[in-house]
């Protein structure tokens, strides 16, 4: 029971990926060498599924959006939007086009990504597997899908490297390359002295920021589906069990949404921030 | 840490999702947001300004009100003076006008009366020649004794 257990959870832990070996397409365990060239097809599967949920919807919302009395799904829409614009306002006092989308897709799609959670931890490997055997001969143990992209450092590390990207352009942009560099080396001690010991401090804090935007999500959802995976383990009991679990979850999923967008928008705020 | 180009595909798939979003998606929905937010205030500005305009317009009308009772019974006062004025100046007119028929009717009678004296007494004169004459019968001659009776009418 042990070592079933414990392959249990290392399948339900482990993403489907796919990479080229010897030039042509292999996938999972072939991909064991592939190293830095390999695709978790799951994570992006999920994660563009998701993405186009989100922006399907809200621009089908958008393109028949009245100004008069809207419908139900307008006036849910038009309430998270309302959310993310009163957020980013409250937050970032300049003039930015880009701050308010950008923290309304982050919101939206890490809001979903982590709402994948609630899907029965069995259920989408279990199709995919029935699918993998019936389709394509595979084995059903070797077909691997993860459902919650943003159990994958990727999926975390790609939005918080983006927006690290978005930090360095706008300080550099707002301040200029000679103010974003004296941000670096003159602070906190204005000292020419000082300088090494200002940048690497100041490094550090600018580093820090999107490592731990990436791992804060990633940890508590990763967390969040290993305990749902083990309460999956404990038969009968897991019901109600796994009903307390996803009901704690109505807090965590939104808030790590919530957490990521307000942070981005502090970020992009320093940022724009002139000493 | 199994970190692999995964991320610089997600990384792709997020900028082009911002990108999207700031292109069709914010701009439509917050216009259609603002846009509503406006006609509400403007709305709510109008009821504001119709609530004021409806407090001074009862106002004037109150005022208004009170100017017409004052005047009307500002007329009323007059009418009722104009009234009394009328009547006073009919009764005093019936007054002598009564006076006036009555004074004449006093002055007919008695020029009446005058009449009937005048004619009585020439009537009773005749009659006393008459009645002489058949008691005295040839014995008086009437132009000579015409002065005694002259004098008899006269005294009648």
């Amino acid at each position: 029971m042990a070592a079933d257990t414990g392959s249990y959870i290392k399948h339900h832990l482990t993403n489907a990926k796919m990479c080229t070996v010897d030039g042509s397409v292999a996938f999972n365990k072939a991909c064991a060498d592939a190293g830095f060239w390999t695709l978790h097809i799951d994570t992006l599967l999920w994660s563009l599924v998701l993405g186009l949920v989100f922006l399907l919807t809200f621009r089908s919302v958008a393109k028949k959006a009245t100004t008069g009395v809207p419908g139900k799904l307008q006036c849910a829409i038009e309430m998270i939007v309302e959310f993310v614009d009163t957020s980013v306002k409250e937050t970032f006092h300049g003039k930015n086009p880009l701050i308010a989308p950008l923290s309304l897709t982050i919101f939206m799609w890490v809001l979903l990504m982590n709402a994948m959670d609630w899907v029965p931890v069995d259920l989408i490997p279990t199709i995919a597997g029935w699918i993998g055997a019936t389709f394509m001969g595979m084995d059903p143990h070797d077909v691997y899908i993860k459902s919650v992209p943003t159990t994958d450092m990727n999926m975390t590390f790609a939005l918080s490297i983006g927006v690290f990207f978005l930090i360095i352009y706008y300080s550099i942009k707002v301040k200029g390359l000679g103010g974003f560099t004296k941000e670096l080396t003159l602070q906190p001690f204005n000292h020419p002295a000082f300088i090494p010991v200002n940048f690497i401090l100041e490094s550090v804090t600018l580093i820090a920021r999107p490592v731990s935007l990436a791992l804060r999500l990633f940890g508590n959802l990763y967390a969040g589906e290993l305990i749902f995976i083990l309460i999956a383990t404990i038969g009968l009991f897991q019901l109600p069990v796994h009903f307390l679990w996803a009901a704690f979850h109505l807090l965590v999923i939104p808030l790590q949404a919530f957490i990521f967008m307000m942070l981005t928008i502090v970020y992009l705020s320093l940022a724009h921030e002139d000493h | 840490m199994n970190i692999n180009v995964t991320l610089i595909g997600e990384l792709i798939a997020f900028v082009v999702f911002v990108l999207f979003c700031m292109k069709y998606v914010w701009p439509p929905l917050m216009g259609a947001i603002e846009e509503r937010q406006k006609t509400i205030a403007d709305g709510l500005a109008a009821s504001d300004r119709a609530a004021k305009e409806l407090e001074l317009a009862q106002s004037k009308a109150t005022a208004q009100l009170k100017e017409a009772k004052a005047q009307a019974a500002e007329i009323i006062e007059a009418a009722k003076k104009r009234e009394a004025q009328l009547v006073d100046e009919a009764a005093e007119k019936a007054q002598a006008e009564r006076e006036k028929i009555v004074a004449s009717g006093y002055a007919e009678i008695e020029s009446e009366r005058n009449r009937a004296k005048e004619e009585l007494r020439a009537q009773v004169a005749a009659l006393a020649v008459v009645g002489a004459e058949k008691i005295l019968e040839r014995s008086i001659d009437a132009a000579e004794h015409s002065d005694i009776l002259d004098k008899l009418v006269a005294e009648l």
